[in-house]
C-alpha cells in the first residue's frame, strides 16, 4: 500500500510499486486531466507537481512519490482562476487542448522559480512540452502575461 | 447533358470513390428531408426544430455541431452560425456533437472531391460539384475532414437557426394575437412592439416545434451580422485549462474495464500463434484474445487498469507472419522509380501539347528535377482509443473520431446489429489531422467489448502501437521537367507523380465491398490544379500499390505535391534568372486572387528589400481546399545550421467567419508542415516501421518555432477551408529559403537528413 496526497486528499494505492504515477492518477484516482502522450517523458502531457516541482508522471514510479504531495491540473484551480489558466483562457491558447494540462502545470511551476522570464527562459523550459496543434506563439505570450499577473502587474484586457 | 452524365459516372471512380458502385439517385429522394435524429432523445419539456436545434421550456438552448472538435474551433463557429440567425448569444447555448446520423452528411467534402481545379468555374465543373453533394447525402457520410466544416455548415446551420426563429415567432404570434412578421427577436426573447409584451423562446418552444417554417426565409446579409465575421469566445476554453474529462481517453463508465491491443507490426501480416500464459498470470489481467480484423491481426488484452493491460500485452509471446509489403524503404523507392519510367498513368488536366514543345526545345532551355517525400505519421497527441459496450442488444461506442457513420458501419459488420441498435458518441479529439477518420480503433474496441460480458471496455493504444501502424501519409516521388523561353517563362511544364493511392487504400478499409479503380485526383492534388498560366502543361499520376495502409494526412496529396511543384517553380525562376515573386506574378496574370495573396505575403516579408546579412527568404503558394495561400519563410545560418526565423502568410478563403480562429488554423498548419519538412519520416526495414515514439518522429518544439504573421484577404469568389491550406506551402517555402541562403537545393524530405537545424 503506497500512501501520498493528490490535490490535498490522502490516498492509499494498492498496485505494483513500479506502476507509473500517471496511470495511478488516471485509472485509480480517476483524475483524467493528466494526459498520456508518449510514456517515455518526451512530450510533457503528463506533467504534474510533486512537492511543487514539475514532474513527468509517466516515467515516475508511484513508489517514488510515497509520502509526497502531488498536484494535478484539477488541483491547480478547479475554476480555472490560477493566473496561468487565466492567461491561457484570455489568449485562447488551446486548440485541441490535449497537451495543455501539461503545458499549464509546467508553466505554473516554472514561474515560481523564475518570476520574470525572458523569451529564452520560456523556450528553454517549455521545450519539453510538445504541442501538435502548434500553439507555441500563444504559449509564449500567455506565460509572459501570467508572469506579469503573478508579479502583481496589470495585464491588458 | 449526356456527356455530363457520362463524366459523372466516371467521376464516381475518382476522388469520391467512397460512393462507387453505381448509386442510383433521383430528384425526389434527394429533396426528401432526412429524419431528425434528435426526436428520439428529447428530455422532458424539450423540443427540437431540426437536426441542429433543441430548446427546452426552461430556456436551455442546445445547438448540435455535428463535426469533430479537434482543435480547429469549428464547434464554436458552427454554433455561431445558428446563433446568428436564431438571435441568441453564444453564451446562451450549450453545444453538443450529437448522434451519428444521415442528417449530418458532409456535402461540401464531396463537392471538393470533383476532379477539377477550384478555379474552373465552367458549367461542367459546377454541375459535377453539385452532383457530388447529392451523392454525399445518399451514402450519408458524416465526417470531419477536407477542411469542409464551415463550407458545409455555412448555409445549412444558418437556415437551421432561421427556421427555428420563424416557427418560434409563429407560435408566439398565436399566443399574443399578433402577426408573426411584426414580432422582433433578440437574445432569446420575442417582443411584440405594438403591445410591449414579451415571451421567451422556452415559453413557446413546445408549441413551435410542431409548426412548419415558412418556405421563403431569407438569410441575413453580412452587414447585419452580430456574431459572425469577428472573433468569437471559444466555448471549450474553460474545460481545456482545467483538465475536464472531455476526450476519448477520459471516458469513465460504471463497471468499466481497461484494454489495449498489440497488432502485427508488419502491415497486412497475420498472426501465426500466441502464448499468453505468462501475461494471464499478471495482476489484474482478465482476458487475452486474438483479434482478426480487416484493420490488423494481433491480440487484445482486457485488464483492470490501462497500465496492467500495456504490461500484459508486452508479455504475450507472439509469432507473427510477415505482411505482403516490400521489406524496406529502399525496395519501395525502387518501385516508385519503376513506375515513373513506365507508361501506366492518368492525367486530369492537360493544356496544349507539352510533348511537342519538348521535342523542339533546345537542350539548354530544359530544367529537370526529381523530388521525394516520405511516409508520415499523424502523431496526434491523444493516442488512438475507443470505449465500447455491448449490452442487452445495444452497441455503444465512445470515440474521438472524425467519421461516426463509418463506426456505425463497422459496428454493424462485427456484431450483425442493425444501425438502430448502435450508438456512437463522439468525444472531443486530442488532435486528428485525418487519422481519426479511420475506424480501426473503434473496430478493436468493439471486438474486445464482445468479450467483456456486457461491461464497457476502454481500449487505449500505446504511442508505439499508434506510430508503428499507420495509416500513413504516403511516400511519393515525382519528376518535373520544363522548357523555358529566353525570358525565363516556362513554355511547357510536365510532372509525373508516383505514390500509393490514398483513395484506393482508404476506400478498401472503409467499404471493403466497393471496388476502387481508376484515377485518384488526390494523388496529384496540389500539382495539376494550381493557377499558373503555362500554355503547355500536364501532370500525370501513377498509382503504386505498396500494401502499406495510407490515409488522409492534413492536406492529403497537397502535402507532398505542393512541396514538389512549388520547389520546381522556384528552380525554374532561378534557372531563368527571374525573381521567384516576379515569375509567379507573371504566370498568375489571369488569377488575380492568387496574385493578390502572393503580393501580400511578399509585402509583409519586405521581399523587395534585401534580407539582413546571414538571412534569406523563400516564397511558395498553393490553392488547396478552396483557400489561396502564399507564405514567405525567412531562415538564417548559424554555425552551419539553419534556423527558421519568420513566416509571413497571406490567405484568402473568400469569407472569414472568425478571423482569430482562422489565423490560429493557418499558424497551426504552417508549423505542422515545417515540422514534417524538417525532421519527420516513417521508414521501413524488415517489413516493419522503424520509428516508434516521439524520440524518432518528433515535431517542432517551442524553441525552434518561428515568429508567424498571418493576414487574411477576402477576394476569392467561393468560401475555402481553414484546417489544411496552411500546411502545403510551408515546406517548399522553407526549401526555397534554404536554397536562397546556401545555394543548396533540397529535393528530399525531410531536410534534416541533409542539413542541420538550430
Amino acid at each position: 500500500m503506497i500512501e501520498f496526497t493528490i490535490n490535498g486528499r490522502a490516498v492509499k494505492i494498492d498496485v505494483e510499486p513500479d506502476t507509473p504515477l500517471l496511470w495511478v492518477i488516471r485509472d485509480e484516482a480517476g483524475l483524467t486531466g493528466t494526459k498520456y502522450g508518449c510514456g517515455i517523458g518526451m512530450c510533457g502531457a503528463c506533467t504534474v507537481h510533486v512537492g511543487g516541482r514539475a514532474t513527468r508522471s509517466c516515467i515516475t514510479a508511484v513508489q517514488d512519490v510515497a509520502g509526497a504531495d502531488v498536484t494535478t491540473i484539477e488541483g491547480l484551480d478547479s475554476e480555472g482562476m490560477h493566473p496561468v489558466q487565466q492567461a491561457w483562457r484570455h489568449l485562447r491558447v488551446p486548440q485541441c487542448g490535449y497537451c495543455q494540462s501539461g503545458q499549464i502545470m509546467q508553466a505554473a511551476a516554472f514561474l515560481k522559480d523564475i518570476p520574470n522570464p525572458t523569451d529564452d527562459d520560456i523556450d528553454a523550459v517549455m521545450t519539453g512540452n510538445l504541442c501538435r496543434c502548434m500553439t507555441y506563439g500563444r504559449i509564449r505570450e500567455a506565460v509572459r502575461e501570467a508572469a506579469a499577473a503573478m508579479r502583481g502587474e496589470t495585464v491588458n484586457g | 447533358m449526356a456527356s455530363i452524365g457520362k463524366i459523372a459516372r466516371r467521376t464516381f471512380l475518382l476522388g469520391t470513390a467512397a460512393v462507387a458502385g453505381g448509386v442510383a439517385f433521383g430528384y425526389y429522394s434527394y429533396r426528401k428531408p432526412l429524419a431528425n435524429p434528435l426526436k428520439d432523445e428529447l428530455a422532458e419539456g424539450e423540443a427540437t426544430f431540426n437536426p441542429y436545434v433543441k430548446i427546452g421550456s426552461d430556456n436551455r438552448i442546445t445547438i448540435i455541431a455535428p463535426r469533430a472538435e479537434m482543435g480547429q474551433g469549428s464547434y464554436t463557429t458552427l454554433a455561431a452560425l445558428v446563433c446568428e440567425e436564431l438571435d441568441v448569444l453564444l453564451d446562451q447555448v450549450v453545444i453538443e456533437h450529437g448522434p451519428s446520423a444521415p442528417a449530418y452528411y458532409n456535402a461540401a467534402a464531396m463537392r471538393e472531391g470533383a476532379p477539377f481545379p477550384r478555379f474552373d468555374e465552367s458549367f461542367l465543373a459546377e454541375s459535377l460539384r453539385s452532383t457530388m453533394g447529392v451523392v454525399a447525402k445518399f451514402v450519408a457520410l458524416q465526417f470531419t475532414g477536407g477542411s469542409t466544416s464551415m463550407i458545409d455548415g455555412f448555409e445549412r446551420m444558418r437556415h437551421a437557426g432561421a427556421a427555428a426563429r420563424e416557427t418560434l415567432k409563429q407560435a408566439a404570434a398565436r399566443r399574443l394575437g399578433a402577426q408573426a412578421a411584426s414580432l422582433t427577436t433578440k437574445d432569446g426573447i420575442i417582443t411584440d412592439p405594438a403591445s410591449g409584451q414579451t415571451l421567451s423562446y422556452g415559453d413557446v418552444a413546445l408549441e413551435a416545434a410542431d409548426l412548419v417554417p415558412p418556405s421563403d426565409i431569407v438569410l441575413r446579409e453580412r452587414k447585419n451580422w452580430k456574431i459572425l465575421g469577428k472573433p468569437q469566445p471559444r466555448k471549450d476554453m474553460l474545460a481545456k485549462v482545467t483538465g475536464a474529462p472531455i476526450y476519448g481517453v477520459d471516458v469513465d463508465l460504471p463497471d468499466m474495464l481497461y484494454g489495449t491491443v498489440r497488432m502485427n507490426p508488419s502491415p497486412g501480416g497475420r498472426m501465426k500463434d500466441f502464448d499468453a500464459t505468462t501475461a494471464l498470470a499478471m495482476p489484474g489481467v482478465k482476458k487475452i484474445v486474438a483479434i482478426d480484423s480487416p484493420y490488423g491481426h494481433g491480440i487484445g488484452v482486457i485488464a483492470d487498469n490501462t497500465w496492467r493491460a500495456f504490461k500484459a500485452a508486452e508479455a504475450v509471446n507472439i509469432k507473427w507472419e510477415k505482411g505482403p509489403i516490400p521489406p524496406s524503404s529502399a525496395d519501395m523507392e525502387a518501385l516508385l522509380t519503376e513506375a515513373l519510367k513506365g507508361t501506366d498513368s492518368f492525367s486530369l488536366r492537360t493544356l496544349g501539347d507539352p510533348d511537342l514543345v519538348f521535342a523542339d526545345a533546345p537542350h539548354d532551355s530544359i530544367v529537370e528535377a526529381e523530388y521525394d517525400a516520405p511516409f508520415l505519421s499523424h502523431a496526434a497527441m491523444e493516442p488512438m482509443n475507443a470505449t465500447a459496450r455491448l449490452k442487452d442488444g445495444l452497441l455503444e461506442v465512445w470515440a474521438p473520431n472524425q467519421g461516426p457513420t463509418l463506426i456505425d458501419a463497422v459496428g454493424s459488420r462485427i456484431t450483425g446489429l442493425p444501425k438502430e441498435k448502435i450508438r456512437v458518441h463522439t468525444t472531443f479529439l486530442g488532435g486528428g489531422f485525418g487519422r481519426r477518420i479511420e475506424p480501426d480503433f473503434s473496430d478493436y474496441a468493439i471486438r474486445l467489448a464482445l468479450e467483456a460480458e456486457g461491461r464497457p471496455v476502454k481500449v487505449t493504444w500505446t504511442r508505439e502501437e499508434d506510430m508503428t501502424h499507420g495509416p500513413y501519409r504516403p511516400v511519393a516521388k515525382a519528376r518535373y521537367r520544363a522548357s523555358l523561353d529566353e525570358k525565363g517563362i516556362p513554355r511547357a511544364l510536365v510532372g509525373s507523380v508516383a505514390s500509393p493511392s490514398v483513395m484506393t487504400s482508404a476506400v478498401g478499409r472503409y467499404y471493403p465491398d466497393i471496388p476502387m479503380g481508376g484515377p485518384d485526383n488526390a494523388l496529384i492534388d496540389g500539382a495539376f490544379n494550381q493557377p499558373y498560366g503555362i500554355e503547355n502543361y500536364r501532370i500525370d499520376g501513377r498509382k503504386v500499390p505498396l500494401a502499406v495502409p495510407v490515409g488522409f494526412w492534413r492536406s492529403v496529396g497537397n502535402s507532398y505535391n505542393v512541396f514538389m511543384h512549388e520547389s520546381f517553380i522556384d528552380e525554374i525562376a532561378h534557372a531563368g534568372g527571374r525573381d521567384p515573386l516576379d515569375l509567379r506574378r507573371e504566370l498568375m496574370a489571369d488569377f488575380p486572387v492568387a496574385r493578390a495573396v502572393v503580393e501580400k505575403a511578399a509585402d509583409m516579408a519586405g521581399w523587395t528589400t534585401p534580407a539582413q546579412p546571414g538571412h534569406a527568404r523563400g516564397l511558395a503558394f498553393s490553392l488547396s481546399f478552396g483557400t489561396w495561400v502564399a507564405e514567405v519563410v525567412e531562415v538564417s545560418g548559424q554555425d552551419g545550421a539553419i534556423r527558421i526565423e519568420n513566416v509571413w502568410c497571406a490567405a484568402d478563403p473568400g469569407l472569414v467567419l472568425d478571423p482569430l480562429n482562422f489565423k490560429a488554423q493557418m499558424m497551426s498548419g504552417i508549423v505542422f508542415g515545417l515540422s514534417a519538412a524538417i525532421g519527420q519520416q516513417i521508414t521501413f526495414a524488415d517489413g516493419a516501421v522503424e520509428q516508434s515514439n516521439f524520440h524518432e518522429h518528433d515535431a517542432l518544439r517551442i524553441d525552434k518555432c518561428p515568429r508567424i504573421e498571418v493576414e487574411l484577404l477576402e477576394n476569392a469568389p467561393h468560401m475555402g477551408g481553414a484546417g489544411e491550406p496552411g500546411t502545403p506551402p510551408s515546406m517548399p517555402a522553407l526549401g526555397n529559403a534554404i536554397f536562397a541562403l546556401t545555394g543548396k537545393r533540397l529535393r528530399r524530405l525531410p531536410f534534416a537528413n541533409e542539413i542541420e537545424f538550430a
